[in-house]
C-alpha cells in the first residue's frame, strides 16, 4: 500500500505529459453521454409534439379527401409508434424531415439558411456583454463601498430585472426613430445588427458585472494577492496577471446556462427587430404547428446546448489548473 | 553591530464601523544585521500588523500608519510612495506569510510566481530568470527542479509549498526577510525542517529575519532576540536567553508557564486569567493590569515606560521600579527543563489502568473512501486499541496519518469499512433499534476543532447546548432546560447572562467552552476531542485544557484526545498512540512514551517538537524518519508489547532486540 503511495504521487508530477491523450479520452466519452442525452430529448420533444392539440392541416378551405391524402403524403395516417421509429431512423441519418408549411423545403435546409443571422446576433451579444460585464465588475470591486461601485451595481439590477424587449423598444424609438441614428429593422447590413445586440447585451452585462465583483472582491481578499504585492508588483499586474483568472473561473460555469438564454431571448428580439433569425422561424412554426421544424429547431437549440457545457467544461480545465481532468469522468 | 531597521513609535490603526481600532500602539525597535528578531504574541496583540506595516501592506483603508518613522537604508519608509515601495517590496524586503496552502496563486505555475519578481526587481532577461529560478528551487531543498518548474502550486505538499513561498521571498537576496508565523500551519518535522533550511539560508545570505510567531518553542529555536507584544505595545524585548531565563514582565511570564513542556509535567498548568482587551477601547494604564495578578494601583493609571534591564534586555512593567515590591519568579517556571517525572508516578499510573475496565475496544479498524474506480484512500488501515474507563487517550500523528476520521468513525458519523468496535462489550456497529442508536449518540459526545465552524451562528448560546437535551428529552419543562443550560454555563466558566447571545459575540476560547458545554449537555461518558485547542491561543489553550482536566476529575469522563500538538497531548493524556499511515505505531504511557520511545517514526515526531528552552534547542539534534529505511525486509510490522502497557509496531526480529535492550535496563 504504501508502494502505491508512493506511485500515485510520484505519477501526479509527471500528468501533465499524458494530458493531450487524457483531454481526448475525455472529450470521447462525453461525446458518447452526448448521443445518448440527444436521443432522450429527440424521443421527448417527438412525443410532446403529438399531444399537441391541432393538425398542420386544420385549413377549413381544405376538404376531408384532400386533408387524407396531406397526412398520407406526410406519413402522418400511420399509428404513432411507427412515425417514431421512422422519424427516429431518418435522424441519425441526419435527414429531420420535410416542413408543412413550406411546400416541399428539408428542415436542415432552413435552419441552414435562418441561423446566420441568429448567429451572429447571438456571438456579438455575448462578446460585447461578457467584456463590458467583466470590466465593470472590476471596477466596481475596485472601487468597492464607493459610489462608483454603488452606480454599476444599480445599473447591474436595471438589466436584470427589466426584460430585455423593453429595451427594444426604447432604443428602436429614441435611437432609430427620435435620433434617426441606426435603422430600426430588417437585416441588410452590420449597423442593422447593433440595436439588437445592444438589446440582447443588456441582461449579460448586467449578470457577469455582478458574479465578477464578487469574485474580484473575494479573490482580491486572498492570500496570494497578498503574497504578489509583498513581491512588488503594481496593481495593474496584480489584476490582470493574478485576480483575472481566478475570479474568471465561476465566470465559465454562468457561461453556459447565460448563451442559452441568449438562444432563448433572440425569439423575441429577432421578431421586435423583423431579424430573419431562427428565433423568428421558431415562432412562426409553432404558430402553423410545422411539426419537423419544431422539431429540428428544438434538437438544434439542444446539441448546442449540449456542446456548449462540453465546451465549457474544457474550458474550466485551461483556467483552473487543479481540476485538469485528474478524477476521469464524473 | 550594524542597524539596519529602525523603528521609531509606529501607531496603526484601522477605521471600523464601531470606531477607531488601535492595532500597533507605539511600537519602537531596531534589527541588526544578520540576525533574527522573533516577535511573540497572542492573536490580536498586533505583531501581523506591526509586520506588514513594515512593508506598508496593511489595506488602507480601512488600515492606516498613523504616526512613528520605520527607517531602513535612509529612507523613512512611512513617506514614501505606493511606486516607491513598489519597488523595495520584494527586492529590499520581503515577506514569507503562514499558509502556504493560500498564498501561492492556484492557476499560476510555481516557476512564474517566483520568475515575477526576478523578473520585476533585477531586470533579468526570460531565460536568465528561469535559470536563476530552478537554482532557487534547488537551493530550498526541492527535488528534481527542472521538471517541478511547471507544476502548478496544488501539486505539492504543504511543506514543499512553503519552500517555494521561500524561494520566491530570497529570490532578490533581500535584506530583511519578514515570516509571519510561516510554520504554523505545517505538521512538526515539517516545521523543523523549514526552521533548518531558514537558519542555513540565513547564514547562506546574511538576511536579517523577524519572525512572527506563537509558538515559543519555535522562538527558542530560532530566534537571536525576541519581542513580546501585548495589546498593540512590545512590553518585553531582549536577546532569547534573557527573555527565556529571566523574564520580567508578568504577560511573558504567564506565556512561558502555559506552554506546557515536554520534560516538565506540573499538575496544572499557568494560565493567564480573561482575555486580551479590546483595542477599540485601550484601557488606562497597563493594558495587562486587568490579567496581571502582581498588579499594583500604578498599573491601572499610568502606562509603565520601558524599564532598563541590561543593554539588550527591556521590559514594561512598573514591577522594575525601585519602588515597587519585589516580586520573585513564578516556582513552576523554574522547574522548566529541570524535573522529570519520577518512576512513582508511572507505577501509580500503571495500577490505574491495570484496575480499570476496557470503555472502549477498537479491532483492527479499517475506513477507506473510494476515489473514483476501483481505488480508495485508505484513511484507516488496521487500527486496534483500547480505551479504560477515566482514562484520557491521546492520539497523535501527522495530519492525514487519520486520527480525524478515526475519532469520527467512532462516533460513527463514518459507518467503517471493517473491522469492530466495542463500546462497554457491545459493538456500535450493525443494526440496531433507534432508542439503543440514540442512547450511544449520548454517551459518546465531540468537542470540534474549529469553534468557530462548529457553532451554528443563527441559534443562541442556549439553543446551541440545549439541542442536545431536546433530542434526548433530558428535562421536563422549559425552566428545568434553562437551569440547566445556566448550570453548563458555569461548569465551563461562563456567565448565565452569555445564554441569549449569538457565537459571533464570543472570542475563541470562549466558543471552544460552549463547545464543551455542548457536548457536556447530555451528560456523556465518553467525549472524543478532535484537536480542540489548536485554534487557540497559548494561554487561552491553557485555559481549556485545565478546564478538560478538572471534567474529567468532578464527572469521571473518559477522553479522546486527538492532537497534533504533541506537548499538549502528553500533558493532558495518560497514555498515548502514535499514528501513522492509518495504524498505531506505538502505544504506551504517556511519560514511558517520552522518555523511552522505540519506534523510529516517534523518536522523529519527539525531536521534532520544538522546545520553548534555547540552550536545549540549541544542542538537540532532529532524527529523520524515513519510511523505507526503517523497513527490513518483507515482513509487515505488527504491534506487539515490549514492555508492560508499551506497545511498538515491529518486526519479529526488532521485537526481541527491543526485549533484550529492556532487561539490559532493568
Amino acid at each position: 500500500m504504501v508502494q502505491n503511495l508512493h506511485e500515485s504521487i510520484s505519477n501526479q508530477g509527471s500528468f501533465n505529459d499524458g494530458g493531450v491523450e487524457k483531454l481526448a479520452k475525455y472529450i470521447f466519452s462525453r461525446v458518447g453521454y452526448m448521443l445518448v442525452t440527444f436521443f432522450v430529448i429527440a424521443t421527448f420533444t417527438f412525443f410532446l409534439m403529438q399531444t399537441l392539440p391541432g393538425s398542420p392541416f386544420n385549413d377549413e378551405r381544405l376538404s376531408e379527401s384532400q386533408k387524407e391524402r396531406l397526412n398520407e403524403r406526410y406519413g402522418l395516417d400511420e399509428p404513432v409508434p411507427l412515425q417514431y421509429i421512422t422519424y427516429m431512423k431518418n435522424i441519425f441519418k441526419g435527414d429531420f424531415g420535410v416542413s408543412f408549411q413550406y411546400d416541399g423545403r428539408s428542415v436542415s435546409n432552413i435552419i441552414g439558411e435562418r441561423i446566420g443571422a441568429s448567429a451572429v446576433l447571438g456571438t456579438q451579444s455575448l462578446i460585447v456583454g461578457t467584456i463590458l460585464g467583466i470590466i465593470l465588475g472590476i471596477i466596481a470591486a475596485l472601487r468597492h463601498n464607493t459610489s462608483i461601485d454603488y452606480g454599476a451595481m444599480v445599473i447591474s439590477v436595471i438589466g436584470i430585472s427589466v426584460p430585455n424587449f423593453v429595451f427594444a423598444g426604447l432604443m428602436q424609438y429614441w435611437v432609430g426613430v427620435r435620433l434617426q441614428w441606426l435603422p430600426v429593422a430588417f437585416w441588410e447590413g452590420f449597423e442593422y445588427s447593433i440595436l439588437p445586440t445592444i438589446s440582447l447585451s443588456v441582461f449579460v452585462i448586467a449578470t457577469i458585472a455582478r458574479f465578477m465583483r464578487t469574485e474580484m472582491l473575494e479573490v482580491l481578499g486572498q492570500d496570494y494577492i497578498v503574497t504578489a504585492r509583498a513581491k512588488g508588483l503594481n496593481g495593474f499586474s496584480i489584476i490582470i496577471k493574478h485576480s483575472l483568472r481566478n475570479a474568471a473561473i465561476p465566470i465559465v460555469t454562468i457561461l453556459g446556462p447565460m448563451t442559452v438564454s441568449l438562444l432563448t431571448g433572440t425569439l423575441v428580439i429577432e421578431k421586435i427587430f423583423s431579424v430573419p433569425g431562427l428565433g423568428e422561424q421558431f415562432v412562426k412554426s409553432i404558430m402553423t404547428n410545422d411539426f419537423p421544424v419544431i422539431m429540428g429547431v428544438t434538437l438544434f437549440y439542444s446539441v448546442l446546448f449540449i456542446g456548449i457545457v462540453l465546451i465549457v467544461d474544457i474550458l474550466y480545465g485551461i483556467i483552473d489548473p487543479r481540476i485538469r481532468l485528474t478524477g476521469g469522468v464524473k | 553591530m550594524e542597524k539596519i531597521l529602525d523603528v521609531k513609535n509606529l501607531q496603526v490603526s484601522f477605521d471600523t464601523y464601531a470606531g477607531e481600532v488601535k492595532a500597533v500602539r507605539g511600537v519602537s525597535f531596531h534589527l541588526n544585521k544578520g540576525e533574527t528578531l522573533a516577535i511573540v504574541g497572542e492573536s490580536g496583540s498586533g505583531k501581523s500588523v506591526t509586520s506588514k506595516s513594515l512593508m506598508k501592506l496593511i489595506p488602507n483603508p480601512p488600515g492606516r500608519i498613523t504616526s512613528g518613522e520605520i527607517l531602513f537604508d535612509g529612507k523613512n519608509l512611512v513617506t514614501l510612495t505606493e511606486k516607491q515601495m513598489q519597488n523595495i517590496r520584494g527586492s529590499d524586503i520581503s515577506m514569507i506569510f503562514q499558509d502556504p496552502m493560500t498564498s501561492l496563486n492556484p492557476t499560476m505555475t510555481i516557476g512564474k510566481q517566483i520568475m515575477e519578481s526576478i523578473i520585476k526587481h533585477q531586470k533579468l532577461p526570460k531565460k536568465k530568470a528561469k535559470e536563476k529560478t530552478i537554482e532557487l528551487l534547488e537551493m530550498v531543498g526541492i527535488p528534481n527542479a527542472v521538471m517541478r518548474i511547471s507544476n502548478y502550486p496544488h501539486q505539492f505538499s504543504g511543506g514543499m509549498r512553503q519552500r517555494v513561498v521561500i524561494a520566491m521571498a530570497i529570490s532578490c537576496n533581500p535584506q530583511i526577510l519578514i515570516a509571519d508565523e510561516p510554520t504554523t500551519a505545517l505538521d512538526v518535522t515539517i516545521q523543523s525542517q523549514i526552521l533548518e533550511l531558514l537558519k542555513n539560508l540565513q547564514k547562506k545570505m546574511e538576511t536579517s529575519i523577524i519572525f512572527i510567531t506563537h509558538d515559543l518553542g519555535v522562538v527558542a529555536n530560532i530566534a537571536d532576540r525576541v519581542a513580546v507584544m501585548y495589546a498593540g505595545k512590545i512590553i518585553e524585548i531582549g536577546t532569547v536567553n534573557e527573555i527565556f531565563y529571566n523574564p520580567q514582565h508578568p504577560y511573558t511570564w504567564g506565556l512561558l508557564g502555559a506552554m506546557p513542556n515536554v520534560i516538565y509535567r506540573g499538575e496544572e498548568l499557568i494560565t493567564i486569567p480573561g482575555t486580551p482587551p479590546d483595542l477599540l477601547n485601550p484601557p488606562k494604564g497597563d493594558a495587562f493590569a486587568a490579567r496581571n495578578k502582581y498588579a499594583m494601583e500604578i498599573d491601572f493609571r499610568i502606562e509603565p515606560p520601558m524599564f532598563k534591564v541590561s543593554d539588550t534586555h527591556y521590559a514594561a512593567t512598573w514591577l522594575l521600579h525601585e519602588k515597587a515590591p519585589k516580586v520573585i519568579l513564578p516556582e513552576d517556571l523554574k522547574k522548566q527543563g529541570q524535573s522529570l517525572p519520577n518512576e512513582k508516578s508511572r507505577e501509580r499510573l500503571l495500577k490505574k489502568t491495570d484496575k480499570k475496565e476496557k470503555l472502549l475496544e477498537i479491532k483492527n479498524l479499517k475506513q477507506y473512501f473510494p476515489i473514483g474506480k476501483k481505488q480508495s484512500v485508505k484513511a484507516v488501515d488496521g487500527l486496534s486499541f483500547d480505551i479504560y474507563k477515566g482514562e484520557t487517550f491521546g492520539l497523535v500523528g501527522e495530519s492525514g496519518c487519520g486520527k480525524s476520521t478515526t475519532g469520527r468513525t467512532i462516533s460513527r458519523i463514518y459507518n467503517a469499512t471493517d473491522g469492530e468496535i466495542l463500546y462497554n462489550n457491545e459493538s456500535i456497529f450493525g443494526r440496531k433499534p433507534g432508542s439503543e442508536l440514540q442512547k450511544l449518540n449520548q454517551k459518546i459526545q465531540m468537542i470540534f476543532q474549529d469553534p468557530y465552524s462548529s457553532l451554528n451562528p443563527r441559534l443562541t448560546v442556549a439553543d446551541i447546548i440545549a439541542e442536545g437535551m431536546d433530542i434526548h428529552e433530558l428535562y421536563t419543562n422549559k425552566k428545568e432546560r434553562m437551569e440547566r443550560v445556566y448550570e453548563l454555563l458555569e461548569t465551563v466558566g461562563l456567565n448565565r447572562e452569555h445564554a441569549n447571545r449569538y457565537p459571533h459575540e464570543f472570542s475563541g476560547g470562549q466558543r471552544q467552552r460552549i463547545g464543551i458545554a455542548r457536548a457536556l449537555a447530555v451528560n456523556p461518558e465518553f467525549i472524543i476531542a478532535d484537536e480542540p485547542i489548536s485554534a487557540l491561543d497559548v494561554s487561552i489553550q491553557a485555559q481549556v485544557v485545565n478546564l478538560l482536566k478538572r471534567l474529567q476529575k468532578e464527572k469521571g469522563l473518559t477522553y479522546l484526545f486527538i492532537a497534533h500538538d504533541l506537548s499538549m497531548v502528553k500533558y493532558i493524556s495518560d497514555r498515548i498512540g502514535v499514528m501513522y499511515k492509518g495504524r498505531i505505531v506505538e502505544l504506551a504511557e504517556s511519560d514511558e512514551l517520552y522518555q523511552n520511545p522505540l519506534h523510529p517514526y516517534t523518536k522523529s515526531l519527539l525531536s521534532a517538537i520544538p522546545i520553548p528552552d534555547p540552550n536545549t534547542e540549541r544542542t538537540r539534534r532532529r532524527i529523520k524518519f524515513d519510511d523505507k529505511l526503517s523497513r527490513n525486509g518483507e515482513e509487515e510490522p505488527v504491534l506487539r508489547e515490549v514492555k508492560k502497557g508499551h506497545w511498538v509496531a515491529c518486526t519479529e526480529q526488532e521485537y526481541r532486540k527491543f526485549k533484550n535492550k529492556d532487561s539490559e535496563v532493568i
